[in-house]
């Protein structure tokens, strides 16, 4: 049944649209991410102009992480001290990236940037989380136990001044890495489209040193507000957003989220990570395919929106 | 007496081929004059029924008509680029800005263009998509370029693949030497907006009448509600759609609840 999208202006299948929602939200139920990373990609290949397909997923994206974020709240899973913090940064690098995101449309170097962002970050994401996975796995087998919160330890960003006690997550850190790390995360969300989950998440156990139980609740949170906010800004600054391409995509998105949630229970940490991983890594390098090889058309077509 | 009918004769003929000109004149009538884009909305085809009407003063042809039909859609500024290899990467290099191009173009024809009428005739009515002009901005001016021009080249290919630009010498059928009828088929990828059609009647490769009329192509309803309130109310567009989004995942987490 096809279905005429009234921003993206052209008519796509509505069952493929909804089997994309409940496959990507399957994904994102089973790792716990957004799945942005995965749907903008598959938007643009059937024929959704990026533009559209990045401000149209932003309110996918708020869908799925608001129903993780209740199912969290309940279980006392979120560090709301902590998810305030990162949303200090996270708004501001929202507003920047959809600032960053007209200006590149406007010289027509949107769509390069998009696929050049998201080779640079899926591939080095992708290929840190299989190489620490691979470490975990290893470690596993010969019946070491994992080492997430080594004592003792510290990197340089626990020197830094303004320490917050954020009391949910058991850790004394200072403000300033935190707030970074909301702002880079808002910002590439909206530039690119993902919620950053699957970046937020590693960032968060690796350099805060945030407890594993906290760390998705407060991480889904986050992405909550700036792709709510991404969504909202989208809207008013670029008449982007399509609301029944969106809304299409988060009753799919929903529905697998809570199939997919029920099949990651059945995989051991390390080994899912390692899946992420590599599904990452190839999402990646499907982009750097695209932007290596010849085109087969050197030539492309935009138009300019006349006041309608 | 015959030096003098000489000239009459010259000049009856003269008369009757500037007459004739207006002594054919088409009736052009479309199957509808507004086409609605719905959810539904895959494309259209239009009928354009015509006639050819003429006075008892016409003198008789011996050849037979020929009809042109041009469906010109609404202006818009296009963007064309050509990537180029930076770094080792493909970007869009280079722009050119076509402006006021038509978001559609059809000519439509009952044989061939180059065979309904010499090159002349047809650049001068604009007829067939290489006599149309496609200015362009250049360095702060406006001009044509050349038909070998690489970005107008590209223009019309990628215009053509979209099936937005479209030359079909078969498109229109004579039902009797005096009728003909005409198929136009909209892509479901067109703009909206106002549709210029051109009905041009040729006899042994002379213009000889034309007619026009206009169609018009909007957005209706459900379809109309989101895209206007997606440009003129963006703000609270946006807003309705994010909490759009907190509906469906509080549905969701209701429904779906295990606890």
């Amino acid at each position: 049944m096809e279905i005429y999208l009234p921003i993206a202006d052209i008519p796509v299948n509505l069952f493929l649209l909804f089997f994309m929602g409940i496959a990507v939200g399957f994904i994102s139920g089973m790792f716990g991410v957004g799945g942005g990373f995965l749907m903008t990609p598959l938007l643009i290949f059937v024929g959704i102009s990026p533009a559209v397909a990045v401000a149209s997923v932003a309110s996918h994206i708020s869908a799925s992480s608001f129903s993780g974020v209740i199912a969290y709240w309940r279980r006392s899973a979120i560090d709301l001290a902590l998810a305030l913090m990162l949303l200090c940064g996270g708004i501001i690098g929202t507003a920047f990236g959809v600032w960053l995101f007209s200006f590149l449309r406007s010289i027509g170097q949107l769509d390069i940037t998009i696929g050049l962002s998201y080779v640079t970050l899926l591939t080095i994401v992708g290929g840190m989380m299989i190489a620490e996975s691979l470490r975990a796995i290893n470690r596993a087998r010969h019946g070491k136990p994992a080492e997430l919160r080594r004592g003792g330890s510290h990197l340089w960003i626990h020197g830094l001044p303004f320490k917050i006690r954020f009391k949910q997550s058991k850790i004394y850190v200072s403000a300033v890495p935190v707030v970074v790390i909301g702002f880079v995360i808002g910002f590439i969300g909206a530039v690119m489209g993902i919620g950053g989950g699957f970046l937020l998440v590693p960032a968060l156990i690796y350099l805060m040193r945030v407890p594993t139980g906290v760390v998705v609740g407060t991480s889904m949170f986050l992405t909550l507000v700036t792709m709510s906010g991404a969504t909202v800004m989208h809207a008013a600054t670029n008449h982007l957003v399509d609301a029944v391409l969106a809304l299409t995509l988060m009753v799919g998105g929903v529905i697998g989220a809570q199939f997919g949630a029920r099949a990651g229970q059945r995989i051991r940490g390390e080994q899912l990570r390692l899946l992420l991983g590599i599904l990452v890594l190839l999402v990646g390098l499907r982009f750097a395919y695209d932007l290596i090889l010849q085109p087969d058309d050197l030539y492309s077509i935009r138009r300019v929106e006349n006041g309608m | 007496m015959r030096r003098l009918v000489i000239p009459a004769t010259a000049l009856f003929f003269a008369l009757s081929s500037l007459g004739g000109a207006r002594a054919e004149h088409l009736v052009v009538a479309l199957s509808t004059h507004q086409v609605q884009i719905n959810s539904s909305f895959v494309g259209a085809d239009l009928v354009l029924f015509g006639a050819i009407e003429r006075d008892e003063k016409t003198v008789a042809r011996s050849g037979s008509f020929d009809i042109v039909v041009r469906v010109t859609g609404p202006p818009q500024t296009e963007v064309t680029f050509r990537k180029g290899r930076v770094l080792g990467i493909w970007v869009n290099a280079e722009s050119r800005v076509f402006l006021d191009a038509p978001g559609y173009l059809a000519m439509l024809s009952n044989r061939p263009l180059t065979e309904i009428a010499g090159p002349e005739t047809l650049r001068r009515y604009r007829i067939g998509l290489e006599n149309v002009t496609f200015p362009q901005q250049i360095a702060g001016d406006i001009g044509d370029v050349p038909l070998n021009d690489p970005f107008r080249m590209a223009f019309l290919r990628l215009n053509r693949e979209q099936r937005l630009y479209r030359e079909v010498p078969n498109a229109v059928t004579f039902l009797t030497p005096n009728l003909f009828r005409a198929a136009i088929r909209i892509p479901a990828n067109v703009p909206v907006g106002t549709y210029i059609v051109d009905v041009m009647l040729f006899g042994e490769g002379v213009m000889l009448a034309t007619s026009n009329s206009a169609i018009e192509i909007q957005k209706v309803g459900f379809e109309q509600f989101v895209a206007s309130s997606a440009h003129d109310r963006g703000l609270l567009y946006g807003l309705a759609t994010a909490a759009l989004a907190l509906l469906t995942g509080w549905i969701a987490s209701v429904v779906f609840r295990r606890d």
